[in-house]
């Protein structure tokens, strides 16, 4: 009857408020300083040089020549593996708090909750796009840039961003029931970040001695990480930034694949909890 | 139109009959279904989780091996109503009777488990104004922001600008950080995004006292301009006047279920007679055990208790002696009766002879509940039987709001020494001048 004909049509997306979201995302980021967007380089910088000092020089870590770009540089070989990291870290940490800071907006208005999240990857993905253009200047004036690169290192930011994103809405919405899943979280990506061969060169996985990989509770460690995404993020940034070539179409299958089950899980999950969380934050 | 309440007789009650019923109110307290709805709320209940909150952490709940324990709270109970396009509807209910929880069902914040809510028409909810403002922005920026969480795009906004900074009146402060807004500024500003977003259909929750008293004038005009354009309102408030003046039709929420519906007059009506009789009821218990219990207490409708007492021992009283003081005390409902009262006690004789009439010469009111007493040290009277009669007046004795006759009654007894007659017992010296 009517009654049925006059049901409220469910609105679209609304991208409008996404964007401006996203707007205050990077306006609350970057008015709180006088140097503004400048900041955002500081963090990494710092991380770099701390990073550079300690295994660079006293451990004199190697990295593995860049094939073809010819750079041999630990600075540069690290910066473009922790760079990825930390737009993964930002991204989940980021859709924590986008829920758990903005209880008194979902309490109060009626909007698709995801937009959050959402925007704080969105925001995140802009300060990534500033440190990959820094350092694409640099490498330009130091080393060298294959510009052919750069549409691919487009499409892997975004890869990237949804694969955190879908990460953040699986654990930013089971916070809102657990909210010790924040400090959890905080707590797995270090030893995420040092399971991953981000400082280190994947060779340090291999016995010297011997020639084979190191085990884990009986798995070799290899095979570990062949199912860490972020294993593959970082590598697919190296491979794009540092030896400046094309990742093979196989490997840009793994990361589709590990993207595309990390947002199914996460909006899943993210949706049954989504109606009860006005009521729980 | 309406699915879910055809006019044949053999439909099942809904709530606001089934509740009218229980309370045993006529057939005016129940709304029927509107003509042409901008809200259908079809039997909607909530169960709010109320956890222990200590247990809101997955240790916990690992530890004990099942999720947080909670108890559950039915907030709304079946609730359904219609509310006519192009009308005004109130809620009304005491404190926790979920009315904000039936409000934010209807904005689809938070989500009923059963029932259904249709909403046709753009919708606009003053809940909470200014949420969603970002401290470190500019007024103007988050007018932006806000008005596109509550759906409006940007190039309404654009169109709109000038009217909601004039109507906030914040145009010199519109591009200052709204962190150094002061809260009446703040609140100016969500509410004049809220208002101009153009909506049809507008949720107002407490929210009507906002500001100084010009906004607060600007704020009405903007309702009746809004209500003349055809717009349809849904306010919750407890200034139960302005709900009786501004409101169509309005429903009583009690423990989340429809005890009433209907026009606004009558549904504040019984609502003011429930919370009446029931304060006066608490009164009662409070006071002692009912009027009945001491024979010189009396009970009438705003009048919660009128008794006699002894001066000195505070008991209700029977019988005393000319030098024995009296305390004549009434307490009444002064809510109910809505202005300053005064007191005035009659006695009289058992031949209906006036002995005095006392006016208290000023007027109280005092809460709700208002005790005036007026203490006598001695009692000239000549042995007899007398009765007490108790009135209470506007304060310009034009306005009888309730007389009880004769509360009390008392016999003055006959002191040892008696050699005197007539009405009254001066008290006297005896000497040879
Ligand atoms: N998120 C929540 N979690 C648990 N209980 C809640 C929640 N929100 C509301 N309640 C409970 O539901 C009941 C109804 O609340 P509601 O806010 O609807 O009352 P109200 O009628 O608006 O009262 P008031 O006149 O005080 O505004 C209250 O008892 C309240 O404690
Ligand atoms: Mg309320």
């Amino acid at each position: 009857m009517t009654a049925t004909a006059r049901r409220r049509k469910r609105p679209d997306y609304p991208l409008e408020l996404l964007w401006n979201l996203t707007l205050r995302e990077l306006r609350g980021k970057y008015k709180r300083s006088i140097l503004g967007w400048g900041w955002s380089l500081l963090n990494p910088l710092v991380q770099l040089a701390v990073y550079s000092a300690v295994f660079g020089i006293l451990f004199k870590a190697t990295p593995p020549p860049g094939d073809p770009s010819g750079i041999h540089a630990y600075s540069f070989w690290l910066v473009s593996g922790l760079l990825a990291w930390n737009f993964h870290l930002n991204g989940v940490m980021g859709a924590i708090g986008s829920l758990a800071g903005n209880g008194n907006l979902i309490r109060k208005v009626y909007f698709p909750r995801s937009i959050l999240p959402f925007a704080t990857s969105l925001s995140w993905l802009v300060s990534f796009a500033i440190e990959i253009a820094a350092l694409i200047l640099i490498l330009a004036v130091f080393q060298t840039i294959n510009l052919a690169v750069l549409p691919l290192v487009v499409v892997a930011a975004v890869l990237l961003m949804l694969f955190s994103l879908g990460l953040g809405l699986l654990v930013s919405a089971v916070n809102v029931y657990f909210r010790d899943i924040e400090y959890l979280t905080q707590i797995a990506l270090q030893v995420w970040f040092f399971g991953t061969p981000i400082v280190y060169n994947e060779k340090l996985l291999t016995n010297p001695k011997t020639g084979l990989h190191y085990h884990l509770l009986g798995i070799d460690v290899l095979t570990i990480e062949k199912l860490n995404p972020m294993y593959h993020f970082t590598g697919l940034f190296r491979t794009l930034l540092y030896h400046q070539t094309w990742p093979t179409f196989g490997e840009i299958g793994v990361l589709v694949a590990f993207t595309a089950t990390s947002l199914l899980v996460g909006s899943i999950v993210f949706r049954r909890i989504e109606p009860r969380m006005a009521e729980e934050l | 139109m309406n699915a879910m309440t055809p006019p044949d007789d053999s439909r099942p009650t809904t709530p606001s009959e089934r509740g009218a019923a229980s309370h045993g109110l006529e057939p005016s307290l129940l709304l029927g279904p509107a003509k042409d709805p901008a809200i259908i709320v079809d039997h909607i209940s909530k169960k709010f989780r109320i956890y222990d909150e200590r247990n809101r952490s997955l240790k916990a709940a690992v530890m004990r091996g099942r999720r947080a324990r909670f108890q559950e709270f039915q907030a709304v109970d079946d609730v359904s109503f219609e509310v006519e396009r192009g009308t005004t509807f109130g809620l009304v209910g005491e404190n926790g009777c979920g009315k904000s929880t039936t409000l934010k069902c209807i904005t689809r914040t938070i989500r009923p488990e059963t029932g259904t809510i249709t909403v046709d028409g753009r919708m606009s909810a003053l809940l909470e104004l200014g949420a969603g403002f970002h401290p470190e922005l500019s007024g103007r920026e988050n007018v932006y922001l806000n008005a596109s969480i509550l759906g409006m795009r940007k190039r309404e906004v654009d169109a709109k600008l000038d009217e909601i900074v004039e109507f906030a009146g914040l145009e010199r402060f519109i591009d200052m950080p709204v962190k150094n807004y002061s809260s009446g500024m703040y609140v100016r500003l969500g509410f004049a995004v809220a208002i101009n977003v153009n909506p049809d259909i507008l949720l107002v929750d407490e929210v009507l006292a906002v500001g100084d008293e010009e906004f607060q004038r600007k704020c009405n005009e903007k309702f009746a301009t809004f209500r003349d354009a055809g717009g349809t309102i849904v306010v919750v408030s407890h200034g139960l006047e302005v709900m009786r003046d501004i409101c169509d039709h309005a429903v009583w929420l009690e423990h989340g279920r429809i005890t009433a519906s209907g026009t606004s007059g009558d549904v504040i009506d019984h609502y003011l007679d429930m919370v009446r009789s029931e304060r006066i009821e608490r009164a009662r218990e409070r006071i002692g055990d009912g009027a009945g219990a001491s024979p010189n207490a009396a009970t009438g409708t705003n009048i919660v208790r009128a008794e006699m007492l002894h001066a000195d021992t505070r008991d209700p009283v029977e019988s005393l002696t000319a030098t024995e003081g009296f305390v004549l005390r009434v307490t009444f409902d002064a809510e109910a009766v809505g202005e300053d009262v005064r007191t005035n006690f009659g006695i009289y004789r058992d031949d209906g002879q006036r002995v005095g009439s006392f006016n208290s010469g000023w007027s109280a009111a005092d809460g709700p509940l208002t005790t005036v007493e007026m203490v006598a040290p001695r009692c000239p009277l000549q042995p007899g039987t007398y009765a007490v009669n108790v009135a209470i007046h506007d304060h310009s004795m034009l306005q009888e709001f309730e007389r009880i006759d004769k509360f009390a009654r008392f016999e003055v007894l006959p002191s040892e020494d008696r050699h005197q007659s007539g009405m009254v017992d001066f008290s006297q010296i005896w000497r040879t001048a």
